[in-house]
C-alpha cells in the first residue's frame, strides 16, 4: 500500500499541494482523475522521488520515500513520466533492457534477458526490437517506454497520462493489460488519466484532486455522476449508466 | 559490429603511433625513441584525458554541442596557474612544472569547477541555449581576468602564464609526464567504473532516478573527474578548444551506441589516432608550416556552428 500522510508541496513559492492524506489500496488500478493544474503529476512525481516533497511523508509498503535507499525503491516502484525525452539513439530492446538496471547494476544475466524478452513480447514490440526510437511513431515508443516499466518488475507501476499518443485501439489493449497485472500478477497500478471515460472503464479505484487537494474517491459507479462533473471539473456533463457501466457524455 | 569497428580504430592508432615514431628519424635510434616516446605517452594522455571528460560532460548534460572547452574549463585553469604565478610569483623556471604549483592548482580547479558548474547543471532544468550564452561569458570572464592580472605582472612571469594560455602540441612538458600520467589514470579508472552508471544518467533526470540511480551524486562525480582531466591535459598542452568536440562527434558517428563502454573507448582511439597522426603529418611531413591546433580548430569550430544550427532548427 502507499500511504500519503500530511504532503504538501511548493514549486516557485506556490504551494500546489495542501495537507494530502492518500492511500493507495495494493493490487487494484486506481486512476488519479481532476483538471489541469489540480497537482495528480506532482502527486505522483513526488511518490516516485523525481522531486523531495517540503512536508509529510510518503510510505510504500514499508520504505520511506526519500529515507530509503533509492536503487531499494527502484526495485519496488517505477514510474513513466508524462513526456519522456529520451536518448532517441537507443534501440527498442536497448531501451527495455534499461528497466533490469536496479537489479543488475550494469552486469545483465539470464534471467534478465528473459525478462526484457518477455516484455517485448507482451508489449507487441518484438518485430521493433531492433528499431531506434527516433524511427518509431508515437505510440510505439510510449508501448517501448511502458514495456522498460514493466520489465523493471516493480510491485507499483505509476503512469502519467499513458494515453497521449495513443489512438483508441492501443489506448484500451494497454488499460486492458494494466487491468490484466493488477488481477492476474498483483501489480499496483496508479495512473493519472485525462478521460474520465477510461478511468470509469478500467479504474477500480477512482481518486479526485482539485486545487491541491484529494477530492471524493470511490468506484465508478458510486463516485461520478453531475454533481461530481460540476464539483471537481467544473463542467455540467451528463453522466450514463448503461449495462452497469458509467459514460460521461462529452 | 562495435567491437570490429574498435578493432579498426586501434589498428588506425597504432598505424599513427607507429608513424609518429619513425618518420624522419635520424641517427640514434635510442634517442630518438626516448626523446619521441615521451612525447607521444604525453599526447595520448592528453587526447585520452580530452575524449573522455568530453563524453562525460555530454552525458551529464544530455547534448551532443557542449563540451567542457566550450564551457570554459581550460580557460578557468589558466587562469588558476596565471593566478597562482601572481600571488606567488615565479617559484621555478617554467611555473607550471613545478609539483606543487600543479598540485595546488588541480586541486582549486576541481574546487571551483564543482562549485560553479555543479550549481550550473543542478538546477531544475537547464536548458541548452541558456548553457552555451553561459559558458561563452565565462569563456570571456576567465580569459578577460587573466589578461588583467597578466597586465600587472613582470615580463619574465608574463611568458610563463603566455606560454600556459596556448595550445601546443609540438611542444609539450614531458617533465610533468609522471604526475600527468599518474593522476589521468587515476581519473580514468573512475570514469571506467562509472561507464552503467553513465550508461543510465544519459537517459536523462526522471528515467535515471527511476531507475534508482542518484543523479546529484553521478554528476558531481562526473564533474570532479571531468575537472582532473581537464586540468591535467591543460597543463600540458593548454588550451584546446574543439579537439573535445571533434573526436566525440566522429566517435559517435563511427560507433553510434549509448553504451559508455564502447564510447569512452571508440571517442579515447580517435582522439588519439587524431593527436598523434595529425601531428607526425603536420610536423613530420609538412615540417610545421600549420600548427595542428588550427587545423582542429577550424575543423572543430566549423562543426561546432553546424551541430548549433541543427539544434536551433529542432
Amino acid at each position: 500500500m502507499i500511504s500519503v500522510t500530511g504532503v504538501s508541496h511548493d514549486l516557485g513559492g506556490r504551494a500546489v499541494l495542501h495537507d494530502i492524506e492518500l492511500e493507495i489500496p495494493k493490487g487494484k488500478v486506481t486512476a488519479l482523475i481532476g483538471p489541469n493544474g489540480a497537482g495528480k503529476s506532482t502527486l505522483l512525481s513526488l511518490i516516485a522521488r523525481l522531486a523531495r516533497h517540503c512536508a509529510g511523508r510518503i510510505m510504500v509498503d514499508e520504505l520511506e520515500v526519500g529515507v530509503c535507499a533509492s536503487n531499494t525503491l527502484a526495485r519496488r516502484l517505477a514510474i513513466l513520466p508524462q513526456s519522456s525525452e529520451i536518448a532517441p539513439r537507443l534501440t527498442i530492446e536497448e531501451l527495455v533492457a534499461f528497466g533490469r538496471y536496479p537489479h543488475h547494476l550494469g552486469r545483465p544475466g539470464k534471467h534478465d534477458r528473459e525478462k526484457v524478452a518477455e516484455a517485448l513480447t507482451l508489449f507487441d514490440l518484438d518485430p521493433l526490437a531492433q528499431r531506434t526510437l527516433d524511427t518509431v511513431s508515437g505510440g510505439q515508443r510510449q508501448r517501448a517506454l511502458l514495456a522498460m516499466i514493466f520489465a523493471q518488475d516493480t510491485d507499483y507501476m505509476l503512469l502519467d497520462e499513458p494515453l497521449n499518443n495513443l489512438d483508441i485501439a492501443a489506448s484500451r489493449s494497454l488499460m486492458a493489460l494494466l487491468q490484466r497485472l493488477a488481477r492476474e500478477h498483483g501489480r499496483t497500478v496508479v495512473i493519472v488519466l485525462h478521460d474520465i471515460n477510461y478511468a470509469c472503464a478500467y479504474a477500480d479505484h477512482i481518486v479526485t484532486m482539485k486545487g491541491g487537494r484529494i477530492g471524493p474517491q470511490g468506484d465508478a459507479e458510486t463516485l461520478v455522476d453531475g454533481r461530481l462533473m460540476h464539483e471537481i471539473f467544473g463542467t455540467d456533463a451528463v453522466v450514463h449508466r448503461i449495462g452497469g457501466r458509467t459514460f460521461v457524455a462529452v | 559490429m562495435p567491437r570490429r569497428r574498435l578493432i579498426v580504430l586501434a589498428v588506425l592508432f597504432v598505424a599513427s603511433a607507429v608513424a609518429y615514431m619513425t618518420i624522419g628519424a635520424r641517427g640514434n635510434w635510442g634517442f630518438v625513441l626516448e626523446f619521441r616516446g615521451a612525447k607521444l605517452a604525453a599526447l595520448c594522455l592528453v587526447a585520452v584525458a580530452l575524449s573522455t571528460s568530453t563524453v562525460l560532460f555530454q552525458t551529464i548534460t544530455q547534448n551532443r554541442i557542449l563540451t567542457p572547452s566550450i564551457m570554459g574549463f581550460d580557460e578557468l585553469f589558466v587562469l588558476i596557474v596565471a593566478m597562482g604565478v601572481f600571488v606567488f610569483g615565479m617559484t621555478d623556471y617554467l611555473v607550471v612544472t613545478s609539483w606543487v604549483q600543479f598540485v595546488v592548482s588541480l586541486v582549486l580547479m576541481t574546487g571551483a569547477s564543482l562549485l560553479l558548474f555543479g550549481t550550473l547543471l543542478l538546477q531544475e532544468r537547464p536548458d541548452l541555449m541558456r548553457m552555451i550564452l553561459t559558458g561563452l561569458v565565462l569563456t570571456v570572464l576567465f580569459r578577460s581576468l587573466r589578461t588583467l592580472l597578466v597586465r600587472m605582472l613582470d615580463p619574465n612571469e608574463f611568458s610563463v602564464v603566455q606560454v600556459s594560455s596556448y595550445a601546443r602540441f609540438h611542444q609539450i612538458e614531458t617533465g610533468l609526464l609522471a604526475i600527468a600520467a599518474a593522476t589521468i589514470g587515476a581519473a580514468l579508472i573512475g570514469a571506467w567504473a562509472m561507464r552503467h552508471r553513465l550508461d543510465v544518467l544519459s537517459l536523462g533526470r526522471e528515467a535515471a532516478i527511476n531507475l534508482g540511480e542518484d543523479v546529484r551524486r553521478g554528476t558531481l562525480q562526473a564533474l570532479f573527474l571531468i575537472g582532473v582531466l581537464v586540468s591535467v591535459a591543460t597543463a600540458l598542452v593548454g588550451p584546446t578548444a574543439f579537439l573535445g568536440l571533434l573526436v566525440v562527434s566522429i566517435a559517435h558517428a563511427v560507433t553510434p551506441t549509448g553504451r559508455h563502454a564502447v564510447l569512452l573507448v571508440s571517442a579515447a582511439l580517435i582522439s588519439a589516432t587524431t593527436l598523434v597522426g595529425g601531428q607526425a603529418l603536420l610536423e613530420r611531413v609538412f615540417g610545421l608550416v600549420t600548427p595542428l591546433t588550427v587545423v582542429i580548430d577550424l575543423a572543430g569550430g566549423v562543426l561546432f556552428l553546424v551541430l548549433v544550427m541543427k539544434g536551433l532548427k529542432r
